[in-house]
């Protein structure tokens, strides 16, 4: 692929990772793979914001090549430091010796930290800092935790062109650079499972990023991110789905997610999931055993209400609950109603399981939890039907 | 009442407001956080805390 001229003399000069099934080892499925992008600023001074990952230098250094001989690069800015975007750079500055870095003060400890790299000429940068390229002017924002204690973001002012590093990625492969060039279903459904997975849990800091960067009272007519496609047809569009997201907003939806042994805990599932749809909430319902953790985190963010069920087995819920639920206390979702129930048949355990993680994921119990004996008779299936009805009337209460 | 500041992430522990979510009342001074506290932000220890 060639480089992309995505402003005048700022390069795309990035690469597609078509392949990359998992991300952040195996705790986030990238169906769509993915991208990792870097971008070449051709001025008085040539400078290159962000590289990409280290099995990947040789492409990137390839791409740059295309515009600009590598060795003329003398300014790097480093965004971020985990290792998809700083991987090359020891590649990089072999190829651009006398480069300067320009990062956060955590950013060059850290990047000492991964490749050694402590003679290398950094300028640690702070929030209102900028540097002159020559025709453009280049103005760092540090980002801590955003998502990690390094991160900062770059504008061009001349451009009104935002290079925010994670912020407003997603994992996705495309042909095209840009959103217009790819589906907007499919696009905002990466963009959005990449914030449940990634930003879900720093939401309180995206929300006041969001308003600092809102004061600052610059123009945003770009949005370049390290992953994905770039916002250039309306970066509105992102900005305010991230701060529907990072204010909690949900919609009268809910999520039945379980697993079962025998087919009991199943057949309570079905029908909660009928009394929740005929209650007017649309539900979707997921077994463990057949899902992806990382996909129904997608779903949560704008869904209001969470049914967990599980059966009974060794006194506790089957073991394929606790990826999702382990991770659902690190997400520590804004907002959220949750719900427990399962079969049993002589002791107990599994709901108590269920109802102890919920709470300690922030998640408020919606009501009393349900557990059926043994197999759901007649009554008890009608049982089911109606505790999944009454949990639509909280959906639905709560909206209104 | 002294604040505090979070050296890894930039969280500012205020004794002020506490830590609602740590369990940690409101007017707790940083000095009287357990021992097993952690910033509420970013998850590291008292120890990379620092006075403002």
């Amino acid at each position: 692929m060639k480089p992309v001229e995505i402003k005048k003399d700022i390069y795309w000069v990035g690469v597609v990772d078509w392949d990359l099934r998992y991300f952040h080892g195996p705790s986030y499925t990238t169906h769509r793979g993915t991208t990792y992008n870097s971008y070449l600023i051709l001025d008085d001074q040539v400078t290159l914001v962000d590289t990409v990952y280290a099995p990947f230098a040789g492409e990137l250094l390839e791409r740059i090549k295309k515009v600009v001989d590598p060795a003329r690069i003398e300014n790097i800015v480093v965004n971020h430091i985990e290792t998809d975007h700083s991987g090359a750079l020891p590649e990089v500055m072999k190829a651009a010796p006398g480069a300067r870095i320009y990062c956060t003060a955590k950013a060059r400890e850290g990047l000492i930290k991964h490749y050694g790299g402590a003679e290398w000429d950094y300028r640690v940068v702070k929030t209102g800092q900028e540097l002159s390229t020559g025709r453009r002017t280049l103005s760092f924002i540090e980002a801590p935790m955003l998502h990690w204690p390094d991160s900062m973001f770059t504008y061009i002012r001349e451009e009104a062109l935002l290079l925010p590093n994670d912020a407003f990625g997603q994992h996705l492969a495309t042909s095209g650079r840009f959103d217009d060039q790819v589906d907007n279903f499919i696009l905002m459904e990466e963009a959005a499972k990449y914030y449940a997975n990634i930003l879900y849990p720093l939401s309180g800091l995206v929300a006041k990023k969001l308003k600092e960067v809102e004061g600052l009272n610059i123009p945003i007519e770009m949005i370049a991110p390290s992953h994905g496609v770039i916002w250039r047809t309306d970066p509105g569009q992102i900005i305010e789905a991230y701060r529907r997201w990072s204010g909690g907003e949900w919609k009268e939806k809910a999520l039945v997610v379980y697993d079962t042994m025998w087919g009991s805990t199943e057949t309570m599932a079905r029908y909660i999931t009928e009394g929740l749809s005929a209650g007017g909430v649309e539900t979707r319902l997921y077994k463990l055993s057949a899902s992806d953790h990382s996909d129904i985190y997608k779903e949560l963010l704008e869904t209001r209400l969470l049914v967990v069920g599980s059966s009974t087995i060794h006194r506790q819920f089957i073991s394929t609950l606790s990826p999702f639920l382990d991770g659902l206390i690190g997400l520590k979702p804004l907002n959220r109603l949750g719900a427990a129930f399962g079969a049993y048949g002589w002791s107990r355990g599994a709901v108590k399981g269920i109802e102890e993680r919920l709470a300690a994921a922030g998640i408020q119990l919606a009501q009393e939890s349900l557990e059926i004996l043994w197999v759901p008779d007649g009554k008890e299936r009608e049982r089911c039907f109606q505790w999944g009805l009454a949990l639509a009337g909280l959906v639905k209460e709560a909206k209104a | 009442m002294d604040k505090w500041e979070c050296q890894v992430c930039g969280y500012i522990y205020d004794p002020e407001e506490g830590d609602p979510e740590g369990n940690i009342a409101p007017g707790t001074p940083f000095e009287e956080l357990p021992d097993d506290w952690v910033c509420p932000l970013c998850g590291v220890g008292k120890e990379d805390f620092k006075k403002l």
